[in-house]
């Protein structure tokens, strides 16, 4: 038999149809997330056919893009200042009492950011094919799913079909090994293979991330980098499943339980690319060679190492991205002065990521005028959090702990960035006006996040003093 | 869905690479939960000032733009969110087809399923078409080919399923509904 990847392991196993030259394949979803920004047209879809969600055993739906994060309008003591969020909120209210669909409302303990409430009820597992009207669903191939997000003519596919028309993507390895230095985390890791990939490097492609660094990593790291793959234009990008994996799972209330999981994991243990199968395009890492990294552009492949030069080369369009970023080529971002810091996003917002920043801002200040505005990525983050007392240590600095969901990430909930303003964003972009029109966003790992809360400039969480 | 056999219009061109979902529909339009009217947003933070004004140096805010039904883009449009909000909004505004080196995976799949042709052309046509705004040209879907104003033709790669389906006008959801006996059996085979 012919050594085969893990994502084409998976597609395989999905094919309801296989692609011929005139026909994509019908590609089985194991798994369907759903919220309520990409999916009120297709339910819309379905009521004018006259169609049913065809599995509701496999589609969840959640509430996080223009939910607000102030608890006062959250939990309506107050109103939700943005009518039209209040509005399509309610909607997918409807949308779900109407056709079936499992929502996790305001007020449930599970509800949350959509692609970290599916790893933590353990529904997202080892060779399922999940989707979700959501580029960052990419998140889920840290468990060696095969996850894509799609967009919301093809969310009313699969509510209607549980089915997707795909034509197979490419195979990109990105070969990972060493150690990462200390102080430098995954979300630098995924930074500096999206500044190597460029913006566009894993368009049309499937990445696998392997090597002994990769293997090191921790699911939430795992998840971290995953869930910019999209940023390198890719369409998924996975990794195979081992002890941590299964660990991680382990217990969790939708994974499979008692004999049923001793069968899945031996099940999933086959779920790794064959020795000497090949890969349409192969890139190698050294680990032990980066140094944290931070955004000054106006997309993801736009970074450097903290005392890097900014590249003074480029052409219009790239010295026009600078302008808007108010920055000169040559400069390095150590010390340049922010006025926000916005630590959360399903990049990293979980659990791991604010007991970090907790354990570095433990006993310091948020530099004056800085806004420091802390989201956990679940209702359930939110709890264990609290639970640790770590909210304590970001209310006592000077931060704002806010209620779970996208937030700042982009600037359709109430939570923005004045214009012309800078953030250190532990988020996945820095797009002109992501973060509010005008807004200036420098991403970074929440190590730095911190760092830069503390100092009130760009700063390197290594020399906190 | 109308059939599309081929589109002549002149261009706009917009030749920043890299233009991604958010910049051709930001995030704060997207509380809608219909597809209509996002064409007066497409481009809105580079169209408008804050005060809501037309910003008169952009394209789209210029005489010639308008009836123009193919937009000629710099490498890699429609990179990062999902978003269909964008192809709605670039459809709704006018736009048949978009021209560039590189289209982004989800924005051309949710670009075919909307109407909106996406073309990839070579680097030396595409440097002809940024240095060239306005001329006019066909995007002939039918023979897969681009035809400038000199009568050089530019064959360009569709999938040939979403260009049947543009041809004739029919939307993908039939398809698939009419693939459930295979589905429930793959559900029957594999216990799903």
């Amino acid at each position: 038999m012919t050594a085969t990847t893990l994502f084409e392991k998976i597609w395989r196993a999905h094919e309801v149809v296989a692609e011929t030259a005139d026909t994509p394949a019908v590609l089985y979803i194991d798994l369907h997330l759903t919220h309520e920004v990409t999916s009120p047209q297709a339910y819309s879809m379905l009521r004018e056919r006259g169609l049913r969600v065809r599995r509701t055993d496999r589609t969840l739906a959640t509430m996080d893009h223009s939910t607000p994060t102030d608890a006062d309008q959250l939990f309506g003591r107050i109103p939700i200042k943005l009518e039209s969020a209040a509005k399509q909120v309610s909607q997918l209210e409807k949308n779900c009492a109407e056709f079936g669909v499992e929502l996790f409302a305001v007020g449930s303990p599970h509800r949350g950011i959509v692609h970290v409430i599916g790893p933590e009820l353990g529904a997202t597992q080892p060779g399922k094919t999940i989707v979700c009207g959501d580029s960052h669903t990419s998140t889920h191939g840290a468990f060696g799913a095969l996850a894509f997000g799609i967009g919301t003519t093809e969310v009313g596919h699969v509510l209607a079909t549980q089915c997707l028309l795909q034509r197979k993507a490419k195979s990109l390895a990105v070969n990972v090994e060493g150690t990462l230095p200390a102080g430098v985390t995954a979300k630098d890791l995924v930074l500096a293979i999206i500044r190597k990939l460029g913006v566009s490097g894993g368009t049309g492609s499937v990445i696998e991330y392997r090597g002994s660094t990769i293997r090191a990593l921790s699911m939430d790291e795992r998840m971290t980098v995953c869930n910019m793959s999209i940023e390198a234009g890719a369409r998924a990008g996975l990794i195979a499943p081992d002890e941590t994996t299964f660990a991680y799972l382990k217990g969790r209330p939708r994974a499979p339980q008692g004999t049923a999981w001793d069968e899945a994991v031996a099940q999933w243990r086959t779920l790794v690319s064959d020795e000497g199968a090949t890969f349409d395009r192969e890139i190698h890492i050294d680990a032990s060679t980066l140094a944290p990294m931070i955004t000054y552009g106006t997309h993801p492949g736009m970074s450097v190492a903290l005392d890097e030069a900014i590249p003074a080369q480029g052409d219009a369009v790239y010295h026009k991205a600078l302008a808007y970023m108010g920055l000169t080529a040559g400069q390095t971002m150590l010390g340049q002065p922010v006025q926000v810091v916005f630590l959360g996003s399903c990049t990293n917002g979980r659990l791991s990521d604010i007991e970090a920043a907790a354990a570095l801002l433990r006993g310091r200040k948020v530099a004056p005028g800085v806004q420091f505005l802390v989201v956990p990525g679940s209702d359930a983050i939110k709890r264990e959090a609290e639970a640790k007392g770590l909210d304590l240590i970001f209310k006592e600095a000077g931060a704002d702990w806010r209620e779970a969901g996208c937030s700042m990430c982009l600037g359709m909930n109430g939570d923005t960035v004045a214009k012309g303003a800078y953030c250190v964003s532990t988020s996945n972009r820095n797009f002109e006006g992501r973060q509010g029109v005008g807004s200036r966003t420098l991403l970074a790992s929440p190590a730095t996040a911190v760092a830069a809360a503390v100092a009130g400039v760009v700063a390197d969480a290594r020399q906190l003093t | 869905m109308e059939p599309i056999h081929s589109i002549r219009s002149r261009t706009v061109v917009i030749a920043s690479t890299n233009i991604d979902t958010d910049q051709l529909m930001p995030a704060r339009f997207l509380t809608t939960t219909t597809r209509e009217g996002l064409g007066k947003h497409l481009f809105a933070d580079w169209r408008y000032d804050a005060a809501g004004q037309p910003i008169p140096s952009f394209i789209l805010n210029q005489p010639e733009a308008v009836g123009c039904q193919i937009l000629v883009a710099g490498r890699n449009i429609g990179c990062g969110s999902s978003r269909e909000h964008a192809p709605w909004g670039l459809y709704d505004y006018g736009f048949r087809a978009v021209i560039s080196t590189e289209i982004a995976d989800i924005f051309r799949n949710n670009s075919l399923k909307n109407g909106l042709v996406p073309v990839v052309v070579d680097e030396a046509t595409h440097a002809w078409l940024l240095a060239n705004p306005g001329v006019e040209i066909t995007v002939d879907l039918e023979a897969r080919v681009l035809r400038l104003p000199d009568g050089r033709e530019v064959s360009f790669p569709i999938e040939s399923f979403a260009r049947y389906c543009l041809l004739n006008g029919v939307d993908e959801t039939g398809y698939l509904l009419s693939q459930i006996p295979a589905i429930e059996a793959y559900e029957a085979r594999v216990g799903a």
